[in-house]
Parts: C-alpha cells; structure tokens; sequence
C-alpha cells in the first residue's frame, strides 16, 4: 500500500479539494483579459535582429548548390545561415527518450524531402531585410522522383524519401517495419462470422491553425547562457532538443513561455529555437524567427493524415467476433512523433470493445509531404473515426440499435484487452446509458440495466489462442460480405443506408442489407 | 527608408512617432508605442486578433497603413479598463470563461466594445455579428457570446 506522506507538504496543501460544482477562476484570466499575458512575441529587446529561412521549392530534389554570395551583401544582413553552420545537423524528437534514429536536418544539406523544408537561415536587422536578402538566394535543385500516398511509398522500387529509413517505414526495435498486433485467430472467426464487413477510411491532414504562429526570441545572457522567449508547448522538451542540436549543455538555456496563443499539438516540434539561439550565438545579438502565417499553414506540421482498412466479423445476434486493422501513418518526410501515434494506435485496438479476435498492421511510413506531428489525441482519434463508423454500419447490418449494439459489445470490467491487459474501470455501457438518456435516446430495459461491473471477466478474461502463422480456412457457405468503396452520404444522426447494391444471394436468415461484391479492402475477394 | 512623422492619441494619450512607409499600425502600436494589446495573428485580414478602434470604428490593424491613423483616436485594450477598475466587458469575459489561450481575447474585447458603443443592447444575433471577424481557434464562442450579452444587460442594470 503506498503510504502518502501528507505531513511533508502540511504547509502547502490543502487538502479540502472539494472543488467540483464550484466555480474556480483561472490563474491567467486577469491577464488574458486585460491584455498583459505574455506571449513570446510580447518582447522587444534592444538590438533585436530577425530571422527567416529559405524553403524548398521543390517536395524532393537533391541540393546541387548553394550560392549565397548575393544574399551576403544585402543591405541589413548580418549573417547567413547553413546547415554546416549547426553543430549537430541531424536530429529526431524522439531521441531524447532514445526511441528512433536522428533524420532530420535543421537546415538541409544535400537533399529536400517536402515542400518547404528549410535550406539557409538569414538573419538581418529588419524581416524585410531578411525577406529581400532570401530572394537573392540562389539554390540549384535536381528533382527527384516524388511519392505522396502511403501505399505507394510502400511498394518496391518508391523513391526512397528519407536515407535514414530506406524501406520508408520507421523501424520499430530496429527489425519491424510496423506495429503488429495478434490476439486470438482473426482469420477462422472472419470465416465463420455470419457477416464480414471490408472498409477503407482516409483522414486528412489537419493543420492546427493556432492563431498565434510558432516562434521564438532568443537573446544571450550576461552570463554566457541564452534566454529564449518561445510558442513552445513543452518547454523543458525544446529546452532538451536545442540542447542536443547545438551540442551544449542543457543549463546553457534559460526558456521562458508556458502562455502559448494556441497549441493543440502543433507547437512541440521545437521549429524556431534551434535557428534562434543559433542566430543569437552567431551575432551576439537577440534574434527573433516567427512563422507568417502562410508559412504556419503551409510548412508547419500538421496531424498526419491517416489510411485505414478494418474487416470486421459480426454475428446475428451482435457479437463482434474479429476486427482486422491495416492502417498507415502518413509521417511525411520525417518522423518526428508519427512513430509513436503509431504506437499508440497499435494499443488502442479495437476501440473499447470486447472483440476476441483482434489483428492489426500499423505503418509509420514516410512520404514527401510535410512532416507530421502531434494534435489532439493523434494515433487514436482518426482509427476511432474509422471504428465508430464501422460500429454503426454493424450495428445496421445486423439490424440493432447502435446504441445498444455498442453496450452490447463494450469491454467490462475484467475483460481481457487485445494488448493483455486486464480491462479496469471500464465505464463505456455507463457512458453510453447516459448519452442516450440525454439525447432522448430510447433504450430497451435490458440494455439500461447492463452494468461495467457485471458479465466481464471469466472466459473473456483468457488470453485466446494465438496462432503464429496466418490461417487461411473457408468462410462458412452462409456468411455475407458486405464492403462499401464509400460510405454514401448520410446524415451523422441516422445509421448509414444500406448501399443501393442489388440484394444478397437468396439465403434464408440473412439480415436484410445490400452488398456488392467488390472489395476497396482486399479487393475481389478470392473466397 | 524615408520615415515619415506621425501624431495620433493612443488611448487618450498624444504620441508621436516617426513610421517607415508602409508600416501598418499593429506594427506601429507594437513595435514603436510597445502596446503589445493588439495581437499579430495572420497580418492578412483573417483572425482579428489585431482588432482596435480608430475614432470609436472596428478596424484591423494590421491591415491599416499607420498614416492614416494622423491625428484620430486609436483605442486598443491597453486603454481599456479605468484605472485598476474593470471595463464591465473584462469583468464579464472573466465571470464567464470567454478566454482561453487568451491570444484572440484583445481582438474579441475590442469588437465587443465597438459593438456595445454604438448598441448597448444587442441581440444574440448581432452579438454573433460583431464578432464574427474574429477568429477564436479554442471554439470558444458561445461564453464570449454570453460574457458580452452579460455586459450589455449589466449595462442596462446600471443605467
């Protein structure tokens, strides 16, 4: 039992936490309100100079040169930036908890993966000063063959986006191409669900859209350290990041920010700092590098956007039997966080559901898009898109309500989960029970009465049967598949219509449904 | 450059600055008055995050040359409260969590207030109106909607 020992902070806390239905102003509203919380941008320090950088114009060419001559003699330009000029020109984010290989440049050297990645850094006494002297930067590219789709990306002979990962793929425990997941026979319970359902879902990149833009300020310190002013959402991350690239100690950095216009997950890939602090020791001066806006919604990161394939087993009666997950991560050109939504994603499988057979393929893979980062729940958020839309065409195709058809599937307390954990506080039926009754949802008595805390566990606690190799047996002769190449449009609060398809082979208890026979999954289905 | 020499009262004070041409008056307001209020959002016209008044109007600052503010009256939230004492729209955006990042609060307070100016009772609707230009990215309307309805009918109690 862990002993809590409150006497140590006798002085500092109160233990009166009773804080619910009682309304608590915020720390930071009298700032927010009054105009004098602090932003990064909120500082203008004598001397400040201004940084900008030259971005590709191509999404994947090799640098054959360079020419910076013009540039240098710019008026108001007080030095050029390249990447020989950063200490420790290769990084990824990761690294700092050692997961993945250093594949990112601050500043590019002998190739471009995405539009827009940065090539030279000029920093100069005005941002017009900089902008005029970038336009008399003279880069000659090679391009290179480009790939923008996953599945492409993924195929033999795809240009190689990133050196580092040549099979475009993030290698997880430096053999795996991507994240398995294998939990009881997914293959025998598809054959023997009485319907299959094939699905193919496509997020798109979202751009996080702060309103203000990522940036940073950084100004040498009497004492030889740097204060940096940033947008950063994880302030000792950045700290640590900068720290690495630069090739100094941490304590040389003294970051100020914590009151940020708008995160959301796009402001922790430490964009600015290195370029700032860089500048700041190569003038002696404070230098600030703020993004435009264009270059925010353009160049900045965005959440990745995500490929998914689900093939789902489903019983009359309502049980998910098997879910089947092949998904890919679109990275972009480098990896920054992508690897471990992916990771993520791999644990989340198959939503909150008791499902016994579950197997999934997750792949991190690399293209020569902008690379992609953090936002909101990302690895988790789109595959729950995908699941819940195929939940509600489950639960249409079997002919229940998806609501019910959801308590009726929802892991309980006790349960085993697809990653062999045992399922705790499991509270999905309760969640479901109270949204209905919100939303005047009508629900049979029997499902109102279903609990978290009742029917898990026993049998559904085993770890099922696993077989290592892929088994391939023989749908039953009265399954009916069902795939849809996309949904057709439906309003968000009904369950989708049955796809106008002609009607299923004539076997007696079949759900009524329309089914086409071509798969967007796994295409014609040799079965 | 040549600079050109401006004068304009900047919430009830006489300032006078000399201004590069093309400047725009955020960067005036921020970078030579140093009233870091008006927030640099998009510099296109898009977010209102740099919203002030001039002469008691909504305007875009950013999109605003600097000359042109000679000689008017540019109010920004820097001018806002009365001393220590609250504008009744800070005190209702605080009473009803009309913040959260903060960052589109100056523009919102600003719009808020050219609206209660000129209409000291407006409706749910126009008060959707008047902020429509401003871009909050948390989604955080509906309490700035209630936080200005709040102010006006607090407005009202008063007069």
């Amino acid at each position: 039992m862990l002993e809590l020992r409150k006497d140590i902070f006798a002085d500092e806390r109160d233990d009166n936490l009773k804080e619910v239905g009682k309304g608590t102003q915020r720390q930071d509203m009298l700032g927010h309100v009054t105009g004098t919380s602090t932003y990064f941008d909120d500082h203008k320090l004598q001397g400040m100079l201004h940084l900008k950088v030259l971005r590709s114009a191509h999404a994947h060419a090799r640098l054959r040169r360079i020419d910076t001559t013009e540039a240098e003699r710019s008026p108001g330009v007080r030095r050029i930036i390249r990447g020989s000029d950063v200490p420790r020109n290769l990084n990824t984010l990761l690294s700092l908890i050692n997961f993945g290989k250093d594949d990112e440049p601050t500043l590019a050297v002998d190739k471009v993966r995405y539009k827009g990645e940065p090539i030279v850094a000029v920093v100069a006494d005005s941002p017009r000063e900089a902008y005029e002297a970038i336009a008399k930067l003279r880069v000659d590219y090679e391009p290179l063959p480009t790939v923008f789709d996953v599945e492409e990306a993924l195929k033999p002979g795809a240009p190689v986006v990133n050196e580092t990962y040549p099979k475009n793929t993030f290698t997880y425990h430096d053999i795996y191409d991507h994240q398995k997941l294998r939990f009881g026979d997914v293959d025998r319970a598809l054959a023997e669900a009485d319907h299959v359902l094939d699905q193919r879902y496509q997020m798109a990149p979202i751009e996080h859209a702060p309103t203000e833009t990522n940036g940073s300020i950084a100004a040498p310190d009497t004492n030889g350290r740097y204060v940096v002013y940033t947008s950063t959402q994880a302030l000792f991350f950045s700290l640590d990041t900068c720290a690495k690239i630069l090739d100094v100690p941490s304590n040389t950095f003294h970051f100020i920010g914590g009151t940020v216009g708008g995160g959301f997950g796009g402001k922790v890939d430490t964009l600015t700092e290195p370029l700032s602090i860089l500048g700041a020791m190569l003038t002696g001066r404070p230098v600030r590098y703020v993004f435009g806006r264009e270059e925010e919604m353009q160049y900045g990161p965005p959440r990745g956007a995500e490929r998914i394939y689900i093939q789902d087993g489903v019983m009359r009666d309502g049980r998910i039997v098997a879910r089947k997950v092949r998904a890919y991560f679109d990275s972009g050109a480098y990896t920054r966080l992508s690897s471990y939504a992916v990771v993520k994603c791999a644990a989340h499988l198959p939503g909150p559901y008791a499902i016994p057979n579950v197997y999934g393929d997750i792949y991190c893979v690399f293209t020569n898009r902008t690379p992609a980062t953090a936002m909101r729940g990302f690895g988790v958020t789109a595959m729950d898109f995908a699941i819940e839309c195929q939940m509600d065409k489950l639960a249409h195709i079997v002919g229940m309500d998806p609501m019910e058809f959801r308590i009726l599937n929802a892991y309980r307390d006790g349960d085993m989960k697809a990653h062999r954990r045992e399922a705790k506080n499991t509270a999905l039926i309760e969640c479901v029970q109270v949204a209905a009754e919100k939303a005047k949802w009508p629900l049979r008595e029997e499902f109102k009465r279903m609990s978290s805390l009742e029917g898990g566990g026993g049998i559904r606690a085993a770890i099922p049967l696993t077989p290592r190799e892929p088994s391939t047996p023989r749908a039953a002769a009265s399954q009916q598949r069902t795939s849809y190449d996309r949904a057709p449009a439906a309003s968000s609060h009904e369950p989708p219509a049955p796809p106008p398809a002609p009607p299923p082979p004539p076997r007696p208890p079949a759900p009524s449904h329309g089914a086409t026979r071509f798969s967007s999954v796994f295409g014609n289905r040799r079965r | 450059m040549p600079k050109t020499a401006l004068q304009f009262h900047h919430n009830g004070r006489e300032v006078a600055l000399f201004v590069d041409g093309g400047v725009n008056l955020l960067v005036a307001l921020r970078e030579i008055i140093g009233d870091m209020t008006p927030k640099f959002g998009c510099g296109q016209g898009g977010c209102g995050a740099c919203s002030v008044l001039i002469d008691g109007e909504l305007h875009l600052s950013c999109l605003t040359l600097a000359e042109t503010a000679a000689g008017r009256a540019v109010e920004t939230l820097d001018g806002l409260k009365d001393g220590p004492n609250l504008h009744p729209l800070q005190r209702a955006f605080m009473e009803h969590f009309a913040a959260q990042c903060g960052y589109c609060t100056p523009g919102m307070l600003m719009a808020a207030k050219a609206l209660l100016d000129r209409n000291p009772t407006p409706s749910r609707d126009e008060v959707v109106e008047a902020i429509s230009g401003n871009i909050c990215r948390c989604t955080g309307y509906e309490p700035i909607i209630n936080a200005v309805l709040a102010a006006a009918a607090g407005g009202r109690a008063r007069a």
